[in-house]
Formats: C-alpha cells, sequence, structure tokens
C-alpha cells in the first residue's frame, strides 16, 4: 500500500518534470527566437569576417533553417547531453553551467541555512512576546525588509563593509592569475560572506512573518491552554508544544523559495563579481549568448522543481497531519 | 504581516481607532505617491541641465541627495525615476490583473479549464521570476515594452490562484445554490453574488503587486536588461552609481534605493489597510 503511493508518486512527478522541460524549452526557446538577436553577429562581435565565413557560420548556426526544425535539433541534441558551446566561455555548456552551478550552490545553501534558522528563531520570539516591544520590532524589521530592494542592500553593504572598511575586495571575483581550481578554501569563505549575508537578511522576512502566525495560532489552541492548565509555562511550553507543530511547515516554506533564492543570488552575485551561476546568466543575457541562457533556463527550472518536490515530499510522507487535512478535504 | 503597519503608528495617533488611522495611513501614503508622480510628469521630458562645476557634491541644503558625475541634482533624478517606476508599475499590474482575472473566470468554467489553469500557473512558477523577466525583455527587445510585459506575464499567478479559489469556495455557498434553484442565470449570479466578494479581494491583490512589479523593473533595469540607459530610471541610478562606490559617492547609491524602499512600503501599507478596511471582522476594531 505504502509502496504503491510511493510510485504513484515518483510517477506522476517525473512526468510532471518532462512534461514541465518540454514546455519551459519550447517556451524559452521561442521567447529567445522572437528577439532581434543574430547569432553569427553575437559570435563574431565587432571582428570583420568573409562572406564565405560568414555563410558557414550562419549555417552552423542555423540562421536559414526554419524554427520548428531548430528547436528540434536542439532538443535532440540536449536529450543526448550536448547543451551546445557557449559563446563567451568558448567551452561546452553544460561544463560551464555546472562549475558555475556548484560555485552558486554553495552560496544559495548558505544563506538559505542560515536565513530559515535565524528566520524561524525571530519568529518564535516575535510569536512567544506577541504584542511587546519585542514583537514589533521583529515585525517592523520584517516588513521593511521585505520592501528593500536586494542589489540595494547589496550596494550598501559593499559601500560599508568594503569602501569604508576595507575588510573585502570591491571585486571579489578570483585574483588575477589564480583559477578557480587553486583557490584555498578560506578564499572561498571570505567571498562568500557578504554575499550570503545579503541573501541571508532578506530572506528572513517571509519565514519569521510565517512562523510568528503559526505559534500564535498554536498558542492560542485548546491543547496549549490544558498545558498551561497543567502548569507548563515559557519557553518550555513553547518548545514542546509549538516548535514541533509549527517546524515541518516552516521547513517546506523555505523549500519552496528556491525561485526567489535564484533571483536573488543572480542580483547579488552580479554586484559582488562572485563567479556563480547568477553572475553567468547576466553575462549569458547582455552578450546574447543563446545557448548558454537556454543552458541555464531548464537548469534553474529542474532547481525549482526540486525544492517544490522536496515539499511536496513533506506534504505526503513526513507530515501526518497534512495527509489528514487533504483526506478530509 | 497586515496588523504591522495598524502598530506601526500607534504612538503617533493615539486618540485615533483603528478604522481612523487606516484611513489616515491610505490618505498619507496616496498624497505621497500622487506628489511623486506629478512632480515627476511636471518634470519629465526635460534634460536636467548638466553643471560641470557642481559635479559629485555632497548632500546639502541646495542638494538633498547630492549630485552626480555631471552635476545633476540626484534628487531631481530620483524624483523622475520614481514616477517613471509608478508608471512602468500600474502599466504591468493592469495588464496582470486582466489576465489574472480573465485566467480565474476561465478556470471556473469547468474541470478541464481548471486543470489547463493550474498547470499554466505551474508553468510560469517553474522558472525564477527574475530569470524568466530576463528572458521575456530580450525576447521583445528589452525597452520599456521589454520590461512591462515581462513583469505582466510573471506577476499574475498569485492572484489568479486568489480569483480561482474565491470562485470555488463561492460556488459551494449556499445562497449562490438558492439563486440558482430560483431560476437566477449563471451571469446574474456572477454579478450579483460573485462580484461584491471578489473586487475588494482583487483590488487588494493589484495594490499589493505593485511594489513586486516596481522592485523587479528596477532590479531587471539595474542589470541592464530592461530600461534604455538614457532614461532616469532607478535601476540605471543605482547601477551607474556602481562605477563610483570606490571613490566613496555613497549618496549616488544610498537616497536613490532608499526612496525606492519607502515607495514600495507605501504601496505595502496602502494594500494592507485598504484590506483593513474592508475586512468587516477587522474594520472595527
Amino acid at each position: 500500500m505504502e509502496n504503491e503511493k510511493l510510485v504513484g508518486f515518483a510517477g506522476k512527478k517525473a512526468l510532471k518534470l518532462i512534461s514541465l522541460l518540454v514546455f519551459v524549452s519550447l517556451f524559452s526557446f521561442w521567447l529567445v527566437e522572437q528577439s532581434p538577436i543574430d547569432p553569427v553577429r553575437a559570435y563574431v562581435g565587432e571582428m570583420a569576417i568573409s562572406p564565405e565565413h560568414k555563410a558557414q557560420l550562419e549555417e552552423y548556426w542555423g540562421v536559414n533553417v526554419p524554427p520548428q526544425e531548430k528547436y528540434f535539433n536542439w532538443a535532440v541534441n540536449i536529450l543526448q547531453g550536448n547543451f551546445g558551446t557557449s559563446l563567451i566561455y568558448k567551452r561546452p555548456v553544460i561544463d560551464v553551467i555546472l562549475e558555475r552551478f556548484s560555485v552558486s550552490l554553495v552560496l544559495m545553501a548558505t544563506s538559505w541555512l542560515i536565513s530559515g534558522i535565524l528566520g524561524f528563531i525571530l519568529g518564535v520570539i516575535a510569536g512567544m512576546k506577541r504584542g511587546t516591544l519585542m514583537d514589533k520590532i521583529i515585525k517592523t524589521y520584517c516588513y521593511i525588509l521585505a520592501a528593500t530592494p536586494t542589489f540595494w542592500l547589496a550596494l550598501l553593504l559593499l559601500m560599508v563593509f568594503s569602501v569604508y572598511l576595507g575588510w573585502f575586495p570591491i571585486g571579489l571575483s578570483v585574483p588575477i592569475g589564480a583559477t578557480a581550481d587553486n583557490v584555498t578554501i578560506f578564499d572561498w569563505l571570505y567571498r562568500l560572506i557578504l554575499p550570503a549575508v545579503t541573501l541571508s537578511l532578506l530572506g528572513v522576512a517571509q519565514i519569521a512573518m510565517f512562523t510568528r502566525k503559526k505559534l500564535i495560532e498554536v498558542l492560542s489552541s485548546d491543547y496549549v491552554l490544558f498545558a498551561k492548565a497543567r502548569g507548563e509555562k515559557g519557553l518550555d511550553l513553547v518548545l514542546r508544544h509549538g516548535v514541533r507543530n509549527i517546524a515541518l511547515p516552516a521547513i517546506t516554506l523555505q523549500f519552496l523559495g528556491f525561485s526567489e533564492l535564484f533571483g536573488g543570488a543572480i542580483l547579488v552575485e552580479q554586484i559582488f563579481s562572485y563567479p556563480g551561476i547568477g553572475q553567468a546568466t547576466v553575462q549569458a543575457g547582455l552578450s546574447s549568448d543563446v545557448p548558454l541562457l537556454l543552458g541555464i533556463v531548464l537548469f534553474s527550472a529542474i532547481f525549482v522543481f526540486t525544492g517544490n518536490l522536496i515539499a511536496d515530499i513533506i506534504y505526503e510522507f513526513v507530515d501526518p497531519r497534512i495527509r489528514q487535512q487533504e483526506a478530509a478535504q | 504581516m497586515s496588523s504591522a503597519t495598524a502598530t506601526l503608528k500607534k504612538g503617533l495617533f493615539l486618540g485615533l481607532n483603528l478604522r481612523q488611522k487606516t484611513i489616515l495611513i491610505i490618505s498619507l501614503t496616496s498624497i505621497l505617491l500622487f506628489g511623486i508622480l506629478i512632480s515627476s510628469l511636471i518634470l519629465g521630458g526635460e534634460a536636467l541641465p548638466t553643471n560641470f562645476g557642481s559635479k559629485n557634491l555632497a548632500p546639502s541644503l541646495a542638494h538633498p541627495f547630492g549630485t552626480d558625475w555631471m552635476g545633476r541634482d540626484m534628487f531631481i533624478r530620483t524624483v523622475e525615476g520614481l514616477g517613471l517606476s509608478l508608471i512602468v508599475g500600474f502599466v504591468a499590474s493592469s495588464l496582470s490583473t486582466i489576465l489574472a482575472i480573465v485566467l480565474g473566470i476561465f478556470s471556473s468554467l469547468s474541470k478541464k479549464t481548471d486543470a489547463f489553469v493550474s498547470w499554466l500557473v505551474d508553468l510560469f512558477l517553474s522558472i525564477p521570476h527574475l530569470l524568466f523577466i530576463i528572458l521575456i525583455s530580450i525576447g521583445l527587445g528589452g525597452g520599456v515594452v521589454g520590461v512591462i510585459a515581462g513583469v505582466a506575464l510573471t506577476h499574475w499567478t498569485s492572484l489568479t490562484r486568489v480569483v480561482r479559489a474565491e470562485i470555488k469556495q463561492l460556488k459551494t455557498q449556499e445562497y449562490i445554490h438558492i439563486s440558482s434553484k430560483m431560476g437566477k442565470s449563471k451571469l446574474w449570479i456572477a454579478i450579483k453574488h460573485m462580484m461584491p466578494h471578489l473586487i475588494p479581494q482583487i483590488l487588494v491583490g493589484v495594490i499589493l503587486m505593485f511594489p513586486h512589479a516596481i522592485l523587479h523593473e528596477a532590479s531587471v533595469t539595474f542589470l541592464g536588461f530592461g530600461l534604455s540607459p538614457h532614461e532616469p530610471a532607478i535601476g540605471i541610478i543605482l547601477s551607474e552609481s556602481m562605477k563610483y562606490l570606490a571613490a566613496g559617492y555613497w549618496w549616488l547609491a544610498f537616497f536613490p534605493g532608499l526612496s525606492l524602499l519607502i515607495v514600495v512600503l507605501a504601496f505595502d501599507m496602502i494594500g494592507d489597510n485598504i484590506g483593513l478596511l474592508m475586512d468587516p471582522k477587522s474594520a472595527h476594531d
């Protein structure tokens, strides 16, 4: 019975991912196809080339091929694991994406964890001390943060910590002359700090407000009233009855935030010149590197899908309450 | 989140009840936003005088936000940029709202259309918003049209879900059933019974969509995919300011960004407070 459900769930999700990727690829391909980008121009840049060479390149990029056929060729190549060659890096797209994505994953995972834990703690404090000054401070902080432009906060941090205090260099990319492989782990951590702090600070707002609301709900429930009548109080009460009940929904919410996380990473990486997938996205977009851009779109879709999938798994298999609620509906 | 605004300024208006307070907050923030819009329209179009005699001045009484490397007053540039943001945000959210209403109603027609709309929502949520806006903007060749289309096409999902859920819930209500048993047409029920419930929800949804639209427009423009560099947009101002950060000209980035934050916050406040007013449970607290 449980096994059957598992297989059904996996099958459904796999189908969903495939259909999603097909339509995302179709849609994004169509969008880029609409754009006035000339792939040959994008490839050669400002160089002067002979007409024969141009014709050769046009054939290579399929300028005169109808779009359906172009999409079909591209999709078949991708199925064979060939994402094409990036125009700006002059390397296979898949290599660029894997390298960049792993760098970004470190940044995203760090800020995801910090913002999750910090937001949860703040939310619990605000919910416990509802109506007090502490609660108001936390609420105001979250309210303002939710309205703060990511890139502006990043700029402020860069100004304060790099320009005034001089703790960090202004461009935080790999030092000149060193390749990404031979930087030490400390160089990594060093470069990670400011972007991760920016993303963490901003990520706190949503999770804190959610936790606060849920905790207040739980604290006004009958079983908490009963626990209070038995003499439980303070932090003990909240830990025993509150946190246990709100941890799972909060974790689920955090997993659903992968899309926002990716968007934040694009902005933050651009400002701190952190050599991740976000920076590659902006470069690919600005210099019309179509193969790389489409590859990134596909991988970002898989990334977001993974977050949603984990949230769904928690929903279906881990949390008995949500399962019961669904059955009741 | 919604009660945050009500308590935020408690100290200032102690004598007022919640209803008076919310109306006061809504009026004040609306005046602020209209002021920005109107002054930017009055200023708009005119190229700012460049005055190299007063370039890169720190904030002072004559130039509250300082001046940039061409001696232009940053305060005026910021107001113009905010006005532009408001217009782009308004057009984009309006388009998005129309899309959301149409799709929300479409989803209520049958099971198949409902499945289609949910699938469409999932599809649009599957690519990170910012990346999607960049993609659409590239597809349409950038510029104002690209940004507006990008923002409009990515922000309808949450409002569609609200409209869809609301219609679904209304359909199960007894008075709707009774009304239809008494021979009222579907259209009549939709207009007389459903619309009064939907309109406040949609209104709040639109106002709360605004700040997202404005922030995304500024972000995309900042990255270089949105409005063109000679428009006085906030995103452009901030990306220009990056070149001067190392020189210590902090006011180039600080004030325009702070103004953007205040505008976004003003919209959040208006949306939340209208929501409070329209909800009969909280309107008379």
